[in-house]
């Protein structure tokens, strides 16, 4: 398959994008690739998953620009994951939000947990000043992320646990 | 709690525990060998077990040990450290299915440092710490079990979550090392015994069927293991944008089909082929009762043999629970330790062809059961 940018080399990067529920796939060669902003991932095939192997390159997708940057809390780069096909910690998930969004709409066919949710340790406790303090110290981290969904969320269970107290 | 405190005590024994899932007592319980639902959990503020050096695997050990006690099941159990068990008896417990490969690291040399499996004092429920995840909470029942196992885990899952700072992401939910597992953290497989829809060659379009529907199939061991007597493990494979209980009935729905295709299959065999089935289970019996050395997967196929028989009431004896124990008891560590030595192949062959003569013959000789076909009385042979 030849590049579509330049229609001469032959394409070693085929990214795949998903936005608005639309996917599009482009080929490119390596050079071309590094004029768009995408670094090509040469390394030989890895051991991934078995579903690792039919996503191709969209682990690449480079919509967010932080692909290159190694996750600042424990330092697995893109190539890392993309090896291992394993994240390296929690803090991983935020860092490459990007590429992972679209990893596990093909994967799992959505984005969103509907499951059990986990309200922090003291919230299982008696005790309700734990558990209010625990809520709030996530209500503004949740805020500082601009995260407003999270803290709406956050904001009601807090309002409910102080009318509770009252 | 008992193990785990490192005061120049003898490295522990797992001795039976980890067997009762093999007691013969789930419903369907001859075709659903056992059920099985994990929850993978990790820790905020720590690398994934895989990256962790092993001072912080330590650390995380140190965490969930602490946090045990809120769940008295957990608490009236044992935790193992795996660097502390003789690797004979690590391998003992990846027999008995309650831990994975990984947690116990290689046959020769020392385990992974800060690995522990702790297992609840009432047998099934348990959880591995340290391995891809920080914890691997998980339940094994006997036959098709899926809402107990479900039931067990999430209170275990509550009780650990209750002192412990679990990953979690709004949107993405429970945080794990591999994405594959991200959001419920929810495995459930059920390993079912399908010789019939092996031998009436349906069984590509089972499988087929089953990832149409979303789920998967593995081996006996699961992730990358063969099938090996006619055993499949079948298993949720999304765990991201549905409900813990969603993934659950869905198995379950599935794994009622699948139980019921299997015993249509039996059905067609023993009205099509009679004689031919019954030779087949006999001939299985009469080897596993007189052979002198036996490989694992003969071995296998010959308990599927003797498994389908006892379903198709061909059989009368030996138990399911015999057979179960055998499938586990025959494995290569648990011969070793059996011999007080480490065996080479073909002496593990021997010791297992011993075994089995030994637990068959304890059952006492077969018997046909009086409903067994004749010549006189079916044409169609």
């Amino acid at each position: 398959m030849v590049c579509e940018r330049c229609q001469e080399r032959e394409a070693e990067v085929h990214l795949t994008t998903i936005e608005n529920d639309e996917m599009a796939t482009v080929h490119l060669c390596s050079s071309c690739a590094g004029q768009e902003g995408i670094s090509a991932f040469t390394s030989a095939p890895a051991p991934l998953a078995d579903f690792l192997a039919t996503i191709g390159t969209s682990v690449e997708d480079a919509s967010e620009g932080t692909m290159s940057e190694p996750c600042p809390y424990c330092g697995t780069s893109s190539g890392d994951f993309r090896r291992s096909g394993r994240l390296g910690c929690p803090e991983c998930y935020a860092h490459f939000e990007g590429q992972l969004r679209g990893l596990l709409r093909r994967v799992h066919g959505s984005t969103q947990h509907v499951g059990k949710l986990y309200l922090g340790e003291a919230a299982e406790s008696d005790d309700r000043f734990a558990k209010l303090r625990s809520l709030r110290l996530r209500l503004d981290r949740a805020v500082e992320l601009e995260d407003f969904e999270a803290a709406a969320e956050l904001r009601d269970q807090i309002d409910s646990l102080e009318a509770v107290e009252r | 709690m008992s193990g785990g405190n490192g005061l120049g005590t003898p490295s522990p024994t797992v001795d039976d525990r980890g067997t009762s899932w093999l007691d013969g007592s789930g419903q369907d319980h001859e075709i659903v060998l056992s059920t099985r639902v994990r929850l993978a959990r990790n820790l905020q503020g720590y690398t994934f077990a895989l990256r962790a050096d092993a001072d912080e695997r330590r650390s995380v050990l140190d965490q969930v040990r602490h946090s045990l006690g809120a769940s008295p099941d957990l608490d009236d159990g044992v935790l193992w450290e795996m660097s502390e068990l003789e690797a004979v008896e690590r391998r003992i417990l990846h027999e008995r299915h309650v831990v994975s490969r990984e947690l116990i690291g290689p046959d020769e040399g020392p385990a992974p440092d800060g690995t522990a499996l702790a297992l609840g004092a009432s047998g099934p429920c348990g959880v591995m710490i340290n391995e891809e995840d920080h914890l691997r909470i998980q339940s094994l029942h006997n036959g098709m079990e899926l809402e107990a196992a479900w039931r067990q885990v999430s209170e275990l899952d509550e009780a650990l979550g209750s002192r412990l700072p679990y990953a979690f992401h709004h949107e993405f939910g429970f945080l794990t090392c591999c994405p594959t597992n991200v959001g419920t953290g929810l495995r459930a497989s059920v390993l079912v015994h399908l010789p019939g829809l092996v031998l009436t060659k349906e069984i590509n379009k089972v499988l087929q069927g089953i990832a149409q529907v979303g789920l998967t199939y593995r081996g006996l061991y699961g992730e990358g293991s063969e099938v090996v007597g006619n055993f499949f493990q079948i298993s949720n494979q999304t765990t991201l944008g549905k409900s813990e209980t969603d993934l659950v009935d869905h198995l379950r729905e599935i794994g009622v089909q699948v139980v019921e295709y299997e015993k249509r299959a039996r059905a067609v065999l023993l009205r099509e082929a009679p004689y031919v089935l019954e030779d087949k289970v006999w001939r299985a019996y009469g080897i596993l009762r007189h052979a002198r050395s036996l490989s694992f997967d003969e071995m296998m196929n010959l308990l599927s043999g003797v498994r389908l028989g006892l379903t198709l009431k061909l059989l009368r004896t030996p138990r399911v629970r015999t057979l179960n124990e055998i499938m586990i008891f025959a494995q290569s560590a648990h011969l070793e330790r059996r011999a007080g030595r480490t065996l080479d192949e073909g002496d593990a062959d021997v010791y297992r062809a011993s075994l089995v003569r030994e637990r068959l013959s304890s059952e006492g000789e077969a018997t046909s059961s009086p409903s067994e076909p004749s010549p006189e009385a079916d044409n169609s042979a």
